[in-house]
């Protein structure tokens, strides 16, 4: 390279910032727009001129019942992750550290699942679900919800398990445990982290899904938080409130905002180890 | 679970069962096959409820009608009369033109998004990976687009691109993105690259960190170019987790279905997808067109899946038994981006 070095550290800084301001850009434009008052909403300054909590006020008014979406999206989403962790963890153990026979169909069965589009597993699901009258709970949101969630969570708690040393377990089964005590006692506990990874992803997964919420309930007590704002009418029939939407929005991400800015790093070697390979 | 296992195992002080067949030699394997089995089962017994047995039933119902000629009257029948392959009749035929628009949207969104993710994230790799200091900063700020709900991201979008909006603030113009058109595409485009680009740049960025600095060294030595460098290094060692990362966005992308429905809406031509159109029909009751449509939309994936994994080789599995997975075990261990 001809450049000299000073340049080229400014460059890399200006790549950064680029980097960084094409992410939050868009965020930072929501979160500035709820802060707005709703005279001023469409007001294209960088900051809010006055600084307004009437979106949020709005939204969180018992009539909206957007309170009880974002509930109904935690019981959802936490069943969900917490299910799908469960089975998981006992699929993934024996992926990473068994021998047997058609275990490359096994994993290849499981990835395949999570390709799978949605919408061909949601249409009979719902017919099914319609004739059990299911329609409008939460079982029918949570288990179509296991088509995506439970072969994510699989694959990466299998790419955990696949990093902790071998000698470990081999170690306590000399000891005298069985397997299933060395799992228990020895591996649990050491893949911890790997599990709490998992489960964030888990739930971000499931918390962020539309169209099996959509497509299962048409009652809106019933309504996940990101299907009840995709609907969102606000206080007035007449005009798209803007201002109460981005509110909602900041309210549905902020919790896996938070959850990202905490655990970045083991996001990030979750994120990389079950789909980098 | 766990319990039974136990039991099953072998305890050394127990009296061994009178009538026990002749014992094969105990190796450290022994009796994981059902241990194995055990263990997999739940996984499998959930998946096939949730994802073989309805496409078994879809495969079935995209045979069957609708009851009645007009939906909208709300009559449903006790059964849906058997129409054989007339569902995939009017696809091709008489509901052809929808279908041909909803496949081509598919297409057109899938092949444009796709390819400007990979190119804005191996852009955006190629940074970080350099980048020594505010690394967490920048790790955080990638994993904000990824983290906020698709549906979240279509309001805010579509508030962008409000005619009164910021888009058209910032650029002077005076587009009506979230209308019919090819701005709407445009925008379901810009919205969509916005929220998945960091993500591949995430995964090259793990690839790229595998990568040891010795090659690039002796390349420099070798007078190689920065260019050069990338095109015959850079680039084909990571090309095992880009090729995984394409393949997952590519099918992600085919059964896009939150973004366009909310950022422009539901039945709106220009942007209406393979998804979009089943949903539709499913929710207007018409399970046997909606049926036939998800079918089609699931060939479609599993044969763009099985292109990518036969022709590309995309190493989907990364697993090919016990030796395959030691050697790939080190290098794996160094893929979480260092602080």
């Amino acid at each position: 390279m001809t450049l000299s070095p000073k340049l080229r550290k400014w460059l890399l800084y200006a790549g950064v910032a680029a980097v960084v301001a094409y992410c939050l850009a868009p965020f930072y434009w929501m979160l500035v727009s709820s802060l707005r008052r709703t005279s001023d909403i469409f007001a294209n300054s960088p900051f809010p001129t006055r600084l307004s909590f009437e979106n949020y006020l709005a939204v969180l008014d018992p009539s909206e019942s957007f309170t009880r979406a974002l509930l109904n999206s935690l019981v959802v989403a936490g069943t969900t992750t917490a299910v799908a962790l469960v089975l998981a963890t006992f699929t993934a153990y024996a992926m990473a550290r068994l021998e047997f026979r058609l275990k490359r169909l096994v994993l290849t069965l499981i990835i395949a699942t999570s390709m799978f589009p949605v919408v061909s597993l949601v249409v009979p699901l719902l017919k099914m679900f319609v004739d059990f009258g299911w329609i409008n709970s939460y079982q029918a949101m949570i288990v179509p919800s296991m088509s995506f969630t439970l072969p994510l969570a699989v694959w990466n708690l299998t790419a955990f398990f696949r990093q902790m040393p071998d000698e470990l377990e081999h170690a306590a089964m000399v000891d005298g445990c069985t397997r299933g005590q060395a799992f228990r006692k020895i591996i649990i506990p050491l893949a911890a982290p790997g599990m709490f990874t998992t489960a964030i992803i888990t739930f971000i997964a499931a918390w962020n899904e539309f169209l099996i919420a959509l497509s299962m309930t048409n009652k809106p007590e019933m309504q996940t938080a990101p299907v009840a704002i995709s609907t969102f009418s606000g206080a007035s029939q007449f005009e798209t409130p803007f201002g109460s939407q981005m509110a909602a929005g900041v309210l549905v991400t902020v919790p896996l905002v938070i959850m990202v800015l905490l655990f970045q790093r083991r996001i990030v070697a979750g994120l990389t180890a079950g789909a980098a390979k | 679970m766990v319990t039974t296992q136990n039991q099953a195992a072998p305890v050394p002080r127990a009296p061994a069962p009178p009538a026990e067949r002749p014992r094969r030699r105990p190796r450290a394997t022994s009796g994981t096959g059902r241990l194995a089995a055990l263990l997999v089962s739940p996984t499998l017994l959930v998946l096939t409820v949730v994802v073989l047995y309805p496409t078994l039933v879809a495969l079935k119902d995209s045979l069957y009608g609708t009851p009645g000629l007009n939906p909208k009257t709300g009559f449903v029948n006790e059964s849906d009369p058997f129409v054989g392959l007339q569902n995939y009749g009017a696809i091709f035929g008489a509901a052809g033109a929808r279908f041909w628009n909803a496949f081509w949207n598919t297409t057109f969104l899938t092949v444009t998004t796709v390819a400007l993710e990979t190119v804005i994230g191996i852009a955006m790799a190629l940074i970080m990976h350099r980048a020594f200091q505010g690394r967490a900063l920048v790790r955080a700020s990638i994993l904000v687009p990824w983290a906020i709900p698709t549906a979240v991201s279509g309001l805010l979008w579509r508030w962008i691109f409000n005619s009164n909006g910021v888009a058209n603030a910032l650029t002077g113009q005076h587009i009506l993105w979230t209308t019919e058109g090819f701005h709407a595409k445009l925008a379901v485009i810009i919205a969509d690259v916005w929220k998945t680009a960091p993500f591949i740049g995430l995964l090259v960025l793990a690839g790229l960190q595998v990568i040891s600095k010795e090659v690039y060294e002796a390349a420099r030595i070798d007078g190689a170019g920065a260019l050069r460098q990338f095109w015959n290094i850079t680039l084909p060692l990571v090309k095992p987790a880009l090729l995984v990362a394409v393949l997952f966005r590519t099918l992600d992308a085919l059964r896009m279905f939150d973004l366009p429905y909310i950022l422009i809406g539901a039945k709106k031509t220009s942007v209406e997808t393979l998804s979009m159109l089943a949903q539709d029909q499913a929710a207007n009751v018409r399970f046997g067109p909606a049926a036939a449509y998800a079918v089609i939309l699931f060939v479609y994936v599993f044969l763009i899946a099985l292109a990518f994994v036969r022709l590309l080789g995309a190493d989907v599995l990364g697993d090919d038994g016990p030796a395959r997975t030691r050697r790939r075990w080190l290098p794996r261990r160094r893929t979480e981006v260092a602080a």
